[in-house]
């Protein structure tokens, strides 16, 4: 019924510019999608090389390879690139070129505003990355520019603050394309509760973008009048309150740790049942917890800076609450391994990196439930414990799904099968040294070690050049992900439409490779069709 | 059939899941049990939720290896056809709920003995700085200043040529240590002076935030004597990582003749110039103007509280 209203944009059938002018003016969702895939893989590589960076210059004790400053440099925009430049657009791409296909779409609804949405962010990265050869050097407060110490820095902040908003515009545009899409172009018969998990995650997603975007937006715009404009919002002397800017970045930055997670959920809750040839366990829970973890993901912020010194009731209620967000997590864990359970399971590259997955993050959800506890979390809190957390959550969590949700809809891009045995090779590779690489911080931060230090006393050597061996080997391995990426988008194998012997779902039964118009004509969706039912529905 | 064979396989799965985490526990290190009851108390919480989550961690990992085990295509196993379990979901909602409650209950109760004022015995002003501590004895009326000691300052530069494992206490040393009296009600009252900084000995069971403009209270009672290190634990610029933190735990007695001294040396400062402490001295003067406003306000609240 309300597809009819942006379908009708004008198409290029049959005469598609050629050559760059294609990528720059496109506003085909499968051509963006690969355009922010692609970019994502870019700065995957960029923020990798910085982490490089970091982890030689902590192989050993003493300062061998930089100066402190320019290691303050590499962890912030280490952490900059990777959380805005690399898992985000990713989960952007994947959206772009999956969505509409899962809900039987012809495009994104606002397919111009999808064009512009990407190419903000390469004039975004420009601005960031151009702060590492300004005279006052990249920002080296952390990526969570905490003031004073941000204000100290040079001129080079007010580009960092600039392309953080550039980077906000775009995630805001690309999520009101999200919602405005799911809620309006779905074909007849879609009904909210029979679309795919990774449509569901997302569209809550999309809401929570627009809710905290213009959080942080609003913080570092105080940050930018602060340090030029002579205002005191966070600064004692004038009145203002350091702590204040604290509360306000992680109002933004917890939800923004679920915008990093919840379409990870959804590619996990796509995988498992195609590979376990089952249906998904409990789907209609799996919305519910989404949606409870969207909620709850607003009022926890707190619990990210417990050691500030707030009174013990707010410490209470943010205990209390951040613990609360074990239950609807642990209700999809479980889902998914009674999705598993007496399934019929094979297991090619996308179902082991959602195996992955499935242990990995939760291993760094059950560091989470410990440093939700606060009298504890005053000794882990800002030690190498915290960082072992979050590089589970998100390298083993969210990076995970990404690359399993590349091998698993590689073929339907490329219309061919990449090569299953480096797949293989790539997964097992990646997962020895992911684990060599962070799991000896946890050791790291339990003796004492704190984080964003870029040199350390001689008895946490060894558990560092551990690390950083396994830093290095992971690293590295990923170049393997882009020659099987770069070999199955040349050729091999062709594969159908289906692909997986378990797939359901409307992007299979479009041909692979995925023409760049599907779906002209809206498919009718009923019970037989839909990926996964629920007895409850 | 199809059960016991779960049930066999599920038993090893899971025997060889719990030998492999006992193996991760033995290899690394653990959170220190620390000097003071705070420290004690943060250690066995520590204890009782690592080992509640390494539980729950082992029965779904046993779980979901047990099913990848058996329930593989190329086994031939059918895929059943069930999708949904109220019963089961239900049991998964209600005993999470109960182990967080579990966990619950010895948290508040220890948050609320860290966090309860009062019954200071002795009060000490921890001031940060880019890039040292100052401490002062309010009562004692001793004040000075805590940067990395020159050994390792010397080592650390790029290039040194040094090799930091022949300097002892490399990073963990500094030139004044904070000499604290043992068995004594100390609060701590922590502030900065330019950027936020967080004030961390391990031993002593936690770390707060040192932040300009705000005073932070925060209470120890050491319980052994003894040397304890930390450092700084909030990224505050270049030097974050190269302004320690010794604290030197000494007997009542011993500290009282520290005092003595100190009080001594300075007096004899003024008028001989003794070179050691001169240093001291003269970096306070320096720092003086910048220091004073605050101090002066933290007394005032103090002469209220």
């Amino acid at each position: 019924m309300s597809h009819t209203t942006t379908a009708d944009h004008d198409d290029h059938h049959g005469h598609h510019p050629t050559g760059i002018a294609r990528w720059l003016f496109s506003t085909n969702h499968k051509e963006i999608g690969t355009l922010y895939l692609v970019f994502s893989l870019i700065m995957f590589f960029v923020g990798g090389a910085m982490a490089l960076v970091i982890r030689a210059e902590l192989f050993a004790p003493g300062l061998q390879l930089v100066n402190p400053e320019f290691f303050n440099q590499m962890t912030t925009m280490h952490a900059l690139v990777m959380i805005f430049g690399a898992v985000m657009p990713a989960f952007v791409g994947l959206a772009n070129w999956m969505v509409p296909l899962m809900i039987g779409a012809p495009d994104m609804a606002l397919p111009r505003m999808n064009n512009w949405s990407f190419w903000i962010m390469p004039f975004a990265f420009t601005l960031l990355l151009a702060t590492l050869f300004m005279p006052s050097g990249a920002p080296a407060s952390g990526w969570t520019l905490y003031p004073p110490l941000s204000l100290q820095g040079g001129n080079s902040l007010a580009f960092v603050i600039f392309a953080i908003h550039l980077m906000g515009i775009s995630s805001i545009m690309g999520a009101i394309n999200i919602i405005a899409t799911i809620l309006n172009m779905r074909a007849p018969g879609m009904t909210l509760l029979r679309m795919p998990l990774f449509v569901w995650t997302w569209l809550i997603t999309a809401f929570l973008l627009i809710a905290v975007m213009p959080v942080l937006a609003g913080a570092v715009t105080m940050l930018l009048t602060d340090r030029f404009f002579g205002t005191s919002f966070f600064n004692a002397a004038g009145g203002g309150d350091p702590v204040l800017y604290q509360h306000i970045f992680w109002f933004f930055g917890h939800p923004e740790v679920y915008i990093m997670i919840l379409p990870a959920f959804g590619i996990v809750s796509e995988i498992i049942p195609t590979f376990s040839r089952k249906r998904l366990f409990g789907y209609t829970s799996m919305v519910y917890a989404t949606a409870a973890i969207a909620f709850l993901s607003f009022i926890v912020w707190a619990h990210h800076m417990f050691t500030v010194g707030m009174p013990l009731g707010a410490m209470l209620f943010f205990m209390y609450a951040t613990m609360i967000i074990a239950v609807p997590t642990g209700i999809k864990i479980f889902n998914w391994v009674a999705t598993m359970w007496r399934g019929s399971m094979s297991f090619e590259t996308p179902m082991l990196f959602a195996l992955g997955f499935v242990v990995l993050f939760t291993i760094g959800g059950l560091s989470g439930i410990m440093l939700a506890i606060v009298p504890a979390n005053f000794q882990y809190h800002d030690s190498y414990f915290v960082v072992a957390h979050f590089h589970y959550v998100l390298v083993t969590g969210a990076i995970y799904s990404i690359m399993a949700a590349v091998y698993y809809w590689l073929p339907k891009w490329t219309g061919y099968m990449y090569n299953e045995k480096l797949g293989k090779i790539h997964f097992w590779w990646s997962t020895v040294w992911v684990n060599v690489l962070f799991f000896p911080q946890h050791y790291l931060g339990l003796a004492g070690m704190p984080r964003r230090i870029p040199d350390y006393a001689v008895q946490f050597t060894e558990f560092n050049m551990i690390s950083s061996v396994g830093g290095f080997m992971f690293g590295f391995g990923q170049l393997l992900f882009v020659y099987i990426i770069w070999q199955c988008a040349r050729g091999g194998e062709k594969a159908t439409a289906q692909v997986w012997e378990g797939a359901r779902g409307l992007e299979w039964t479009v041909p692979s490779p995925a023409p760049l118009h599907t779906f002209d004509t809206p498919p009718l969706v009923d019970d037989s069709v839909a990926v996964h039912k629920d007895s409850l529905t | 059939m199809k059960r016991t064979n779960e049930l066999i396989v599920g038993l090893a799965v899971m025997a060889a899941i719990i030998v492999f985490t006992w193996g991760i526990f033995a290899v690394g290190e653990n959170m220190t049990p620390g000097v003071t009851p705070f420290s004690q108390d943060v250690y066995h919480l520590h204890n009782v939720v690592l080992g509640i989550v390494t539980v729950i961690g082992v029965l779904v990992f046993t779980a979901m290896f047990t099913s990848i085990v058996i329930h593989r295509k190329s086994k031939g196993y059918q895929a059943a056809k069930f999708t949904h379990s109220t019963k089961a979901e239900i049991i998964w909602t209600a005993i999470p709920v109960l182990i967080l409650v579990v966990m619950a209950v010895p948290a508040t109760r220890v948050l609320i003995d860290m966090e309860s004022t009062g019954g200071a015995e002795m009060n000490v002003k921890v001031t940060g700085y880019q890039w040292l501590w100052q401490y002062e004895y309010i009562e004692e009326g001793i004040s000075f200043f805590s940067a990395l000691d020159r050994d390792s300052n010397r080592a650390r530069q790029i290039g040194s040529g040094i090799d930091p494992r022949t300097v002892e206490n490399y990073l963990l040393e500094v030139d004044n240590r904070l000499v604290l009296p043992t068995n004594t009600r100390i609060r701590f009252l922590l502030t900065a002076d330019d950027v936020i900084h967080s004030w961390w000995v391990p031993a002593l069971g936690w770390k707060r935030d040192a932040i300009p403009g705000m005073v932070n209270e925060a209470w120890t009672y050491i319980e052994e004597e003894g040397i304890y290190r930390g450092q700084c634990a909030e990224l505050c610029g270049a030097d974050h990582g190269f302004m320690p933190i010794v604290v030197e735990a000494v007997s009542p007695e011993a500290f009282e003749a520290w005092v003595a001294e100190q009080r001594g040396d300075l007096a004899v400062n003024d008028s001989e110039g003794a070179e050691d402490a001169v240093e001291v001295v003269e970096v306070a003067d320096e720092e003086q103007e910048q220091v004073q406003p605050l101090a002066a306000a933290e007394f005032a609240e103090l002469s209220q509280g």
